[in-house]
């Protein structure tokens, strides 16, 4: 995967890089009772997503970042009780060939984890957006920068096409 | 997220770079189009466009790497690995040469067989680890015919060059490229396959580490039983024209799957293989790499044919206090994989080595690494613990292979 690139909103993840982008639609198969929450997740440029509800939210990585990552052999999920600071690391995915670092959108504390990643790491893969999310967070701060998912799309277009 | 530290599959001469498109000036082995139309995910690895799986939708080579290496082990899988480099060295004085400059030997190799060696630096240490086998055909004889890694071929023809200038005699070295095609066929069924696909071949009577010559698709291509995987499995050398049919040719048999560089480096991890700038670079003799087999006994006297660097490799062989650490397997017992660079500690946090090379197994579902222990923490059995991202975990010292080798014996 390529270098690093730093931009604003934290680490891009190094997925811009000659992989054979093969511009599948992105089809999410969900059950109709999450489709009212569809519309809440909002997306970091750097592939994570967060499903705010009040000063609580939801945190995972995009179908896209799973795809990128490989099959996912382990999951790091930080303690429950521990606070992070917007850019700093939240946990860490680990497929057979490379380590990914989630990155905290803004300042929060760990609320929850999904205990289920540790016996079978894969749901992240299977599951991105639904069963596959990593951490439940209490947060502070603006995440109005955050995109909707046209954004978003819009934003893994454009990683595809620059420069 | 980003993948910040990222499992270096290769060599530190040769890392897997992700370009941001075919480029051109990445060199194409012969099967770059084919890569390209099961999907290929194309990284840079020395200098080649090479690729890590396959993702084309709904193709039945479209595997992880998980899956991919599972299929070597019960069944067959296809690699290209054209991007390494073979030489044919002919010439009255060829076997002395390729005895100065490896540990392989050479005379004493049977015809139509080849051997694991290394080629050596003044000082003991690995230039390159090579496949040397003595070969013969029609239009060359007897001769020596060698594969060198991708990474380290530019600097090994430069050495060859170098010492060919030293040495006199009459020794002719010819590189064979970019113009063949050299595929791997690797697994349980392997075989099965190239029997079916020449039946006048009996397989059955050829050892692991012997070659024969096989004709595919109209050309003759020298088949070698040896491989990467721990497995069962074969090279093909293909000449260029008949490259791509040949790779068509394999590709459609029921068996096999498409292989690329993700399965290869996890299934060599797996087997407990060397991997050139892992556990193999200039400053590591053979014998610290667990690799005192590679010089053979008739390479062992010390005023015969002397290959470079043999004073300090056979002093190593008659005294092992010369040097203070081995290569030896480590099995993480739980938490994140040790990958290369994570040191290794006794229990009260005392640093007695590093990891190589280590990921999570996917046959074993477990975490295997590969490292240099000082001595005697290299012991099997020895409690230790690895340092991941600050955290220790702890792992023990296990004897490698992680999974059974298969290596065929009639």
């Amino acid at each position: 995967m390529a270098a690093l690139r730093a931009t604003r909103g934290g680490l891009r993840f190094a997925a811009k890089a000659g992989y054979t982008f093969t511009g599948r639609s992105f089809a999410p198969a969900f059950a109709p009772a999450f489709a009212r929450s569809f519309s809440d997740l909002r997306f970091a440029p750097t592939h994570e997503w967060f499903k705010a509800e009040g000063d609580s939210a939801t945190l995972g990585i995009s179908d896209f970042a799973q795809g990128q990552l490989g099959e996912v052999v382990y999951v790091e999920l930080p303690e429950v009780g521990s606070k992070v600071s917007a850019k700093d690391t939240l946990c860490t995915l680990e497929s057979v060939k490379a380590v990914g670092e989630v990155y905290a959108p803004v300042d929060c504390e760990v609320t929850a984890v999904n205990e289920k990643l540790q016996d079978e790491p894969a749901t992240v893969n299977s599951s991105p957006e639904e069963e596959g999310w990593l951490v439940k967070v209490k947060f502070t701060g603006d995440v109005s920068s955050l995109m909707d998912r046209a954004a978003y799309e819009k934003h893994l277009e454009s990683e595809k096409t620059e420069e | 997220m980003a993948a910040s530290r990222l499992a270096r599959h290769c060599s530190r001469q040769a890392w897997i770079r992700a370009v941001r498109s075919f480029s051109t000036d990445l060199k194409q082995t012969l099967t770059y189009e084919e890569h390209l139309k099961e999907g290929g995910k194309m990284v840079d690895f020395a200098g080649y466009a090479m690729p890590v799986q396959y993702e084309a939708k709904g193709s039945k080579h479209a595997l992880s790497i998980i899956d991919s290496t599972k299929w070597t082990r019960e069944s067959a899988s296809l690699f290209d690995v054209s991007h390494m480099c073979s030489i044919r060295w002919t010439g009255k004085d060829a076997f002395d040469f390729v005895e100065r400059v490896t540990t392989a030997d050479v005379y004493g190799l049977p015809a139509m067989t080849g051997s694991l060696s290394v080629i050596t630096n003044e000082r003991g240490g690995v230039i390159d680890d090579t496949l040397v086998t003595k070969c013969s055909s029609k239009e060359h004889g007897e001769h020596v015919y060698q594969v060198v890694n991708a990474g380290c071929a530019p600097k090994d023809l430069k050495h060859f060059e170098e010492q060919l200038g030293k040495f006199g005699g009459d020794v002719k070295m010819e590189v064979m490229w970019d113009n063949r095609g050299l595929f791997a066929i690797q697994g349980p069924k392997a075989a099965e396959v190239l029997q079916r696909l020449s039946p006048s071949t009996d397989l059955k009577s050829v050892p692991f580490g012997q070659c024969f010559w096989m004709t595919l698709e109209g050309a003759e291509c020298l088949v070698s039983r040896c491989g990467y995987t721990g497995e069962d499995g074969f090279e093909v050398f293909v000449p260029g024209s008949a490259a791509v049919p040949v790779w068509q040719l394999l590709t459609s048999q029921a068996e096999v799957r498409l292989a690329g560089l993700g399965a290869r480096d996890s299934l060599r991890l797996e087997a407990g293989l060397c991997l050139y700038g892992h556990e193999l670079d200039e400053d590591t003799s053979p014998c610290e790499a667990g690799l005192s087999w590679v010089i053979p006994k008739a390479r062992r006297d010390g005023a015969k044919n002397k290959f470079i660097g043999s004073d300090e490799i056979l002093a190593q062989l008659s005294d092992k206090s010369r040097y203070k650490r081995l290569r030896a397997g480590l099995m993480p017992a739980s938490g994140p994989p040790a990958r290369e660079g994570a040191e290794i500690e006794t229990l009260d946090e005392q640093v007695v080595g590093k990891v190589t090379s280590g990921s999570m197994s996917p046959c074993l579902k477990k975490n295997i690494s590969i490292g240099y222990i000082n001595k005697p923490h290299n012991k099997q059995g020895t409690d230790l613990q690895v340092v991941v991202r600050g955290k220790r975990h702890p792992a023990k010292v296990v004897k490698m292979p992680f999974v059974p080798t298969k290596y065929y014996k009639p």
